[in-house]
């Protein structure tokens, strides 16, 4: 399996480096282009560049029904996929990427049977807020383990990737221009800044770049709303629930309502999109993943407004059980591709710093041509 | 077809560059336009689909292009690959028109880039479009599209009736039934007729059945055909083509840019004989490469071979075949068909001939030329003697004919002596009419736009 998803994506990327193109599209290609033959770590690298904005698709001359049968933004998304496998830890785990649809399913409803058995069964004597439902050392002794196992686990699959793709000295000029790429999605801009092919054929739009951005940045809004939560908790003994002129509400408040804008906005355009352009099998994996997000910051959003209310008996146990799910699931769901992605654009701008001092020969040939 | 046949103002054959060019211009122009795209969707484009820049001339920094680049020296260019062969009036038009179209481009929605790495001494004439030609074709059907011009694929036109100096009706076959348009106007911008093997073969005898074609399998020459045998007037030597030597394992059509090989210079060219036949290092490859289509037609079996070793395996751009590997010459001969006895005769009397070669240098004429030997090769004449050796098979690839519709200074086509009322032609269909041989890169993009753009203005003004 793993030789052949090798092996396509390495004549399709032979194909790519002859022809050059898309040159300008993303950094996918200038890495490519550096290369004359390609190790599967080579590969592994690329597949982890590629955003999947599908640019090149559309603008290739040799897709279907041409023989070459050219279709670079599956090639890379099925290897992408398959090396999140590989790299999974623990290995008898890598399985789980196949079936995250159905284990995302499953988390939940496990999940949520176990908070709402805690909130029936353990409700503390006294407590405000959602500590009226459930004490916070019980909070902290479930979230506590469950935030970091799944941090270390990612950390061991990076040094792995990080091996397999070549990485070298990591300076921190290159994770600055990893965060730079990242932050504003530059690999969705489409190189000319019209944005990516994705929803509407080869029309180009912002579209997805805004909602992943939505995603992103709710998100880390969400957790930047949990950490000051913690700072006050421990450093300034200030104990939830707290004012909507807090931190942790002016931050948590607007990052749920972009984290929601941004899952319900993913989930229309990948219903549009040609799923023949990704990896076909991960379609409902990936679908299950956003609306895991979705489901998480909908029903913070409105355990805050039930805030008072008996719903908040049943909407606890559905909020925390699906933040559970999601960390526990984040090494081996969609969750893992931020990690693995800021690896490799981070490789890659390493890669470029070397490629820049070292400048080689290649300016050869192809001058007069049509 | 939305409409009734006879509510066009203007029919456009074809559905490349120059096609486009026009049905956007004439539709701006409040004309209702129909395009008759032969190819089906994935293949629309004709050769455009193929192309990657657009030759500009300009003053001053224009878009992606630096510096300047002045009429007298477009031309110049031009005349020296043409050796003087070129209509100077429409040459200059196009030339000269060349600079507003860049701009042009961009607003209905092309997207130029800096110039793709190994094509850095382009970045002064040639505009890179971003994505190359395809990406080209589809942001104009986007935008031709949204004003509203209707595209038919799979729609090959068969026959343009004529009567007197009108075309009255544009006949063409669209999914399985025969139809007919009567638009007020006509623009043919369908290509040249390199697709039809039997054509190529009647104007450069049989050799040509063994020639690959570098693009579109779409550009049979129906409509060209149509119209020479209705007596409009033609333009162009039948056996002129661009053609250039490419990697002999290609497709028979639509291999387009991958299939280039650039390590002639640093090799020996045998023919199926295992001789050679012409000097490998006259000039950077750039310059040579379209000769080299027209040695390997003239070779036994039209094919050629080209023998490298080790030491040159990295000095040109890769190739989308790998190329036949051998760990001695003889064994190399084997796999590619050659005698080797004779090939090792070839191959040992070439190094003999080769002397100091302390000033090989890559990309330069390095004057590393061989001493008594026929023929001679004149640069980067080094040895071929460090296994592994490798090998390549050229073969002759067209990427267009000349012979074509010949047009004056508004696109238009003529019978006799006098213009055809509504008929206009764009694009390589026409480039006969300034081109009389040899090819300039990113000019036959230069003469689709601006041709096409005229063709489309005056057709919506006689529509209208």
């Amino acid at each position: 399996m793993q030789t052949d998803l090798l092996s396509e994506a390495r004549r399709q990327a032979e194909i790519c480096n002859a022809c050059r193109y898309c040159e300008g599209y993303c950094a996918v290609f200038p890495a490519l282009h550096r290369e004359r033959a390609f190790s599967d770590g080579n590969l592994t690298q690329f597949a982890n560049l590629c955003h999947n904005c599908r640019g090149c698709y559309y603008a290739c001359q040799y897709t279907a029904p041409h023989e070459f049968d050219l279709n670079l933004p599956k090639a890379l998304a099925e290897l992408r996929q398959h090396s999140w496998k590989t790299h999974a830890w623990p290995r008898r785990f890598a399985d789980l990427f196949d079936r995250s649809g159905m284990l995302i399913s499953v988390g939940l409803i496990v999940c949520f049977g176990l908070f709402f058995a805690l909130v029936q069964g353990m409700r503390p004597e006294s407590g405000a807020g959602f500590y009226a439902y459930m004490s916070h050392g019980l909070m902290v002794a479930i979230f506590l383990p469950a935030f970091l196992l799944p941090l270390l686990t990612i950390a061991i699959s990076l040094r792995g990737f990080w091996r397999t793709v070549g990485g070298a000295d990591l300076r921190l000029g290159d994770l600055w221009s990893a965060l730079k790429s990242a932050g504003r999605m530059k690999n969705l801009e489409g190189g000319h800044g019209d944005g990516c092919n994705f929803e509407d054929e080869d029309r180009f739009s912002h579209a997805r770049r805004h909602f992943h951005q939505a995603v992103l940045y709710g998100f880390l809004l969400c957790f930047a709303s949990t950490s000051t939560g913690t700072v006050l908790h421990y450093v300034f003994s200030m104990q939830a629930p707290y004012g909507i002129f807090s931190l942790p509400k002016l931050l948590g408040v607007p990052g749920g309502i972009l984290l929601c804008v941004g899952t319900l906005g993913l989930a229309g355009l990948k219903l549009r999109a040609d799923s023949e352009l990704g990896a076909p099998k991960a379609w409902g994996g990936e679908m299950a993943f956003v609306l895991l997000l979705f489901t998480v910051a909908a029903t913070g959003l409105i355990l805050y407004a039930a805030t008072g209310t008996p719903w908040v008996n049943w909407l606890l146990p559905i909020h925390l059980g699906s933040v559970l799910t999601l960390f526990l699931l984040t090494p081996y769901s969609k969750m893992a591709h931020g990690f693995y992605r800021m690896a490799a654009l981070t490789q890659e701008a390493g890669a470029m710093r070397r490629a820049d001092s070292t400048q080689a020969h290649m300016s050869l040939g192809k001058e007069e041509r049509r | 077809m939305k409409a009734g046949p006879d509510t066009y103002d203007l029919v456009v054959v074809g559905g490349g560059n120059a096609a486009l060019c026009a049905a956007i211009t004439a539709a701006e122009a409040g004309a209702r336009t129909l395009i008759l795209e032969t190819a089906p969707k994935p293949y629309r484009g004709g050769n455009s689909r193929h192309t990657r820049n657009f030759r500009c001339m300009h003053s001053g920094p224009l878009g992606p292009l630096t510096e300047s680049y002045s009429e007298d020296e477009y031309l110049a260019d031009l005349m020296k690959v043409t050796d003087g062969k070129t209509d100077e009036h429409l040459a200059r038009l196009a030339i000269r028109t060349s600079e507003e179209c860049l701009p042009w481009m961009e607003q209905h929605g092309v997207r130029f880039q800096p110039s793709l790495s190994g094509t850095l001494s382009l970045a002064r004439t040639n505009a890179f479009f971003l994505g190359g030609g395809k990406s080209l074709v589809n942001a104009y059907y986007r935008t031709a599209s949204a004003l509203g011009v209707e595209v038919l694929y799979e729609a090959a036109v068969t026959h343009l009736e004529l009567e007197g100096d009108t075309v009255t009706r544009v006949d063409f076959t669209h999914e399985g039934d025969r139809k007919s348009v009567s638009p007020k106007s006509v623009v043919v911008a369908s290509g040249g007729f390199q697709a039809d093997t039997d054509w190529l073969a009647r104007a450069w005898g049989p050799a040509a059945k063994n020639f690959l074609i570098r693009g579109t399998p779409y550009n049979r020459g129906i409509v060209l055909a149509d119209l020479l045998g209705q007596g409009i007037a033609q333009v162009g030597d039948p056996t002129q083509c661009h053609a250039v030597a490419i990697d002999g394992r290609a497709p028979k059509f639509d291999g387009g840019i991958v299939t280039r090989l650039d390590c002639v210079p640093f090799s020996i060219v045998v023919n199926k004989n295992a001789e050679r036949f012409y000097d490998e290092g006259e000039d950077v490859w750039p310059k040579r490469y379209a000769i080299w289509g027209r040695l390997v037609a003239a070779q036994p079996g039209q094919v050629g071979h080209v023998i490298i070793d080790a030491k040159s395996l990295d000095l040109f751009m890769p190739s989308v075949f790998p190329p036949i590997r051998a760990d001695s010459v003889e064994e190399l001969a084997e796999k590619m068909g050659l005698p080797p006895e004779k090939l090792r005769l070839t191959l040992d009397a070439f190094n003999a001939a080769c002397g100091d070669t302390s000033g090989f240098h890559p990309t330069e004429l390095d004057g590393v030329t061989t001493s008594g030997i026929s023929p001679p090769k004149t640069n980067w004449a080094r040895p071929i003697c460090e296994p592994p050796f490798y090998g390549y098979s050229l073969r002759t690839g067209v990427t267009f004919t000349y012979l074509g519709l010949k047009v004056n200074e508004r696109a238009q086509c003529s019978i006799g002596d006098r213009a055809v009322t509504n008929l206009w032609a764009a694009g390589e269909t026409m480039a006969g009419s300034i081109l009389g041989q040899g090819y300039l890169a990113g000019f036959g993009m230069t003469i689709g736009t601006v041709f096409g753009r005229i063709a489309g203005r005056e057709a919506a003004a006689h529509a209208n």
